[in-house]
């Protein structure tokens, strides 16, 4: 008899691991395919997978085959117009009359090989050699935050933690265990005491000596204590190292007049990318938008990109207002904090000093990171000669020049390589 | 008309499973009755998703892995889910028990001919045609790939992925060249690979060692043989000749080398019928439901949508349309067995001229004989007549690079048949459809180079990857190899070499 089994429900994905080694072996191609996309396309798809081309020739399982050329004959179905002996124009291109096509080496016409990654997979490849600045340092070894958690009970504690349902539910078992071997004589006693009344209410002298004894049982009872410290119980609470998963991201951006839309496009791009980058690490993101021209805003996101204004540009106001928001909202230990700033570097000359000092003094020692990008294509401004001077000191500081769209993911690379920690 | 039942068999399009148990019950009585003999049968239902994953496999139920299995899986995906083509209704697989996997997707139509087709046609061919029954054993094959997948998930263990994949990649493409086609196997089983594994990678390594071994006494002695060559008589096995001979690999290599060997083997049957095996199953779903019918326990609605996908699986195109893909191996194998049916019970003069001996004979003995004894070259040179000939409207084209044009060699006529079934026959021949390449000579005084022979076929050259193909032979070997292509008088025509840099890849390992 034949056996029927059921087997849909065994385990799928069984060629999950063929595909792992798969992406492995087209790295190279898929990485390319990657970097592509982001140069090509808005940083708002994202969150899409993408479809990788890989060329026929390197996917090619190579075979021994034969080339065209030599003799070949083949048969064909429904004739419907030749005679023996016939001839026939070859066709072009190898069409369907070519001889030996069939056994000719397919491998060569086959098209390009497109496949789709996930969303996953495209991220992972996107990020795969980066890794968050200090991410080490602040997640596992430094660990800044606990989170008190209750664990049960304990005998000993605090008054605070006391827990009074406990301590008197405690107080309760005890003392009607303690009570118990009296409780027995007292209903005996009770019941006799009835009887007695019942029999004889004149035999007072019988009566007398059984109330008398339950007077002393009653005393006994009493003089059990409502509440002992063998009683009491307490919270338990135990301090459990707490990762910080919190980050928030500072966008700085200059909104002065030099800024034109392109190169407000181009930052937007770079601080996209930074988000992006951050929700891979943090489950919780805030994000502060800072512009500014000569006197700084915090703005919506809205606002940040799309409003246009002009005049002159002081980039401290950006800064001051950033070491205040840091501040009064987001004390260190909490927060990992992470700075990028966007300009075109035309900065009021005499402020660019102040920026500097400003940054090195009162931002730099709280941020994890602090990006500059100056997307300029000429000289660099004099923005980017005083902060030039920051960059030995401070490894948790960069800085890149940015000419196009083109540059954002290399620039993006440089800024959070491993080594920079 | 027979009896008919007095009582259908439920059609309806859901199936179940008590629903596919009474269509098997059905299907095996008839098929017993018309002496079908089988292994037992494994039906298991499986997924759209397993269907592929099977397929990434080589149809296999296990198998060890390899990026190209990926690639293959993802292809197949991306065809299905874009919907550019449908899976196939079932995969089989020649092993004892036989196990068919049915897609749960399919209709209870399409179960019951899938179980018909697979699990009675195509079961009844592995069991009896002598390729299969010579080269491959049905009851060791799926402990031989489990031995296989642990075996080779050690090797990655020990020696790390990467190499193992590189080493695989190369025996992968010396597959088509990995087998022996004259040669019969010893029989695969799987307490005998184990106990004699650990032996052979000793003995192996000893005896390439002795042959490697290079003793003053010994080169003296064969100096005077210095014309021998070494295999004495060319190899067409090249992946045996390495797993044997090379030099440098590592017992593990060796084994890896049998392994994929091994499973090319196993799968060079399958090449090789492809015409008679589906021609033969599609030819038993198509009697063993329709003798179902006239027993009256199929209904109408059944046959309509069975007829609907049996016409599609057997229709051949002409050569005119832009989806002509060749000669639809299915249509071609069907139209055969239902022809060969017919020159036994109902012979015309011309089949009794050209089959004196099937014509009038019982059909069911002639089918057996047939089945057991030929594979498509031999089946087609046999039993292709005249009339089907004439059906298809054959004619045969001949391409020959020193005429400008091409030329109609022959049609569907008196004077055409015997040049068109032997051109036929000639296309499933793989001796002649894959170049014919062997191991001709080892320098093995000098510095070990490897010498294939490439015999030309009707001056036909090898294609563009052949150096690439030289690359991997090379690193298998672990020296210089060279192809020499020989025409037909035997002349060397052309000569390619592949260095192999051994000191590079040493400087790489190290």
């Amino acid at each position: 008899m034949a056996r029927i089994i059921d087997r849909r429900f065994d385990s799928k994905k069984k060629s999950a691991v063929n595909r792992q080694r798969f992406m492995r072996r087209f790295k190279h191609q898929i990485r390319r395919a990657v970097a592509d996309a982001i140069d090509g396309r808005s940083i708002r798809d994202l969150d899409n997978g993408e479809s990788v081309t890989i060329p026929a020739r390197d996917l090619n399982e190579p075979q021994f085959q034969h080339g065209e050329g030599g003799e070949w004959e083949q048969v064909y179905s429904g004739n419907d117009q030749f005679s023996t002996g016939d001839e026939i124009s070859r066709p072009m291109g190898g069409g369907a009359g070519g001889g030996g096509k069939g056994a000719s080496n397919e491998g060569e016409s086959e098209d390009d090989f497109v496949f789709q990654l996930s969303r996953e997979e495209f991220l992972d490849i996107f990020f795969d050699d980066l890794a968050l600045p200090n991410l080490v340092k602040t997640q596992l070894a430094r660990i800044p935050e606990y989170k008190s958690q209750r664990a049960g009970f304990s005998n000993d504690g605090v008054p605070t933690n006391l827990n009074l349902v406990r301590s008197m539910r405690g107080a309760l078992g005890r003392r009607l265990a303690l009570s118990a071997p009296y409780s027995g004589k007292l209903r005996d006693l009770q019941k006799e005491l009835t009887e007695l009344e019942e029999a004889d209410p004149q035999d007072l002298e019988a009566i007398t000596r059984v109330k008398a004894d339950i007077g002393v049982l009653r005393a006994k009872i009493d003089a059990i204590p409502f509440i002992d410290t063998f009683d009491l119980r307490y919270n338990n609470r135990v301090r459990l190292p707490q990762p910080s998963t919190q980050a928030v991201m500072f966008c700085l951006m200059d909104v002065s007049g030099s800024m034109d839309e392109e190169k407000k496009a181009t930052a937007k791009r770079f601080f996209m990318l930074l988000y992006l980058f951050l929700t891979r690490t943090y489950e919780h993101i805030e994000v502060v938008f800072i512009r500014h021209h000569t006197v700084a805003k915090e703005v919506d996101e809205e606002d940040f990109f799309h409003s246009r204004e002009s005049g002159g540009t002081v980039v401290s106001s950006a800064l001051d207002m950033m070491r205040d928001i840091i501040h009064e909202r987001f004390a260190t230990g909490l927060w990992n904090i992470y700075g990028a700033q966007a300009s075109d570097g035309d900065n009021w000359e005499n402020d660019s000093p102040h920026c500097r000092e400003l940054l090195g003094s009162a931002i730099l020692p709280y941020v994890q990171h602090f990006a500059y990008i100056e997307i300029t294509p000429g000289e660099p401004q004099n923005l980017w000669r005083e902060y030039d001077k920051l960059g030995g000191h401070y490894p948790n500081f960069a800085m890149q020049r940015i000419e196009s769209y083109a540059d954002i993911y290399p620039v993006f690379r440089e800024l959070f390589k491993k080594n920079l920690v | 008309m027979k009896k008919r039942a007095k009582r259908h068999l439920p059609a309806p399009s859901e199936w179940t499973f008590d629903l596919i148990d009474e269509y098997h019950a059905e299907i095996r009585r008839v098929a017993e009755g018309y002496g079908l003999d089988t292994y037992p049968n494994q039906i298991e239902l499986i997924t759209a998703e397993q269907m592929m994953d099977a397929y990434a496999s080589v149809g296999m139920p296990v198998n060890y892995h390899h990026w190209s299995f990926g690639k293959q899986f993802i292809s197949t995906e991306k065809g299905y889910r874009r919907g550019q083509m449908g899976l196939a209704y079932e995969i089989v697989i020649n092993s004892n028990p036989c196990i068919s996997y049915l897609m749960e997707e399919n209709t209870m139509t399409m179960q019951a001919l899938v179980i018909a087709h697979a699990a009675y046609g195509h079961n009844s061919f592995f069991k009896g045609n002598y390729l299969f029954r010579t080269w491959t054993n049905a009851d060791a094959i799926i402990d031989y790939l489990v031995f296989a997948r642990n075996f080779i998930a050690e090797c990655e263990e020990r020696h790390g992925e990467e190499e193992v994949e590189l080493l695989l990649d190369s025996c992968h493409a010396l597959m088509n060249v990995g087998v022996d086609r004259y040669k019969r196997p010893p029989k695969l089983s799987l307490e005998k690979e184990k106990v004699r594994q650990k032996e052979r990678e000793d003995y192996l390594q000893s005896q390439v060692n002795a042959l490697w071994r290079t003793l003053p006494q010994q080169e003296s002695k064969a100096a005077a043989h210095a014309e021998k060559r070494f295999p004495p008589e060319p190899e067409e096995n090249l992946l045996y000749f390495i797993e044997k001979n090379a030099p440098l690999l590592e017992p593990w290599q060796r084994e890896v080398v049998r392994i994929v060997r091994k499973v090319s083997q196993y799968f060079f049957p399958q090449r090789q019928t492809q015409v008679m095996n589906e021609g033969w199953a599609t030819y038993w779903h198509y009697t063993l439901l329709n003798t179902l019918y006239d027993e009256g326990l199929l209904a109408d609605s059944f046959m309509m949508e069975f007829l609907h996908s049996h016409t599609n699986v057997v229709m051949q195109p002409p050569y005119k349309v832009p989806w002509y893909r060749g000669i639809n191996p299915y249509a071609l194998g069907f139209a055969m067995w239902t022809d060969i049916r017919r020159i036994c019970e109902d012979p015309t003069d011309e089949d009794r001229r050209w089959f004196p001996d099937i014509a009038g004979s019982n059909w069911r003995e002639t089918f057996d004989f047939a089945m057991r004894n030929f594979k498509d070259e031999s089946f087609i040179a046999q039993y292709l007549s005249p009339r089907l000939m004439r059906e298809f409207r054959f004619f045969s084209i001949l391409d020959d690079d020193r005429e400008a044009r091409l030329k109609v060699a022959a049609i569907h006529d008196d004077d055409g048949y015997r040049r068109i079934r032997d051109v036929l026959s000639e296309h499933y021949n793989i001796g002649s459809r894959e170049p014919n390449i062997q191991v001709w000579n080892v320098d093995f005084r000098g510095d070990r180079t490897l010498t294939l022979r490439h015999q030309t076929f009707k001056r036909r050259p090898l294609g563009n990857g052949t150096d690439e193909m030289l690359r991997h032979v090379a690193r298998l070997w672990g020296f210089n190899v060279r192809l020499e292509t020989v025409d037909e008088a035997g002349h060397v025509e052309r000569v390619r070499e592949c260095r192999h840099d051994r000191r590079a890849s040493l400087e790489a390992a190290v």
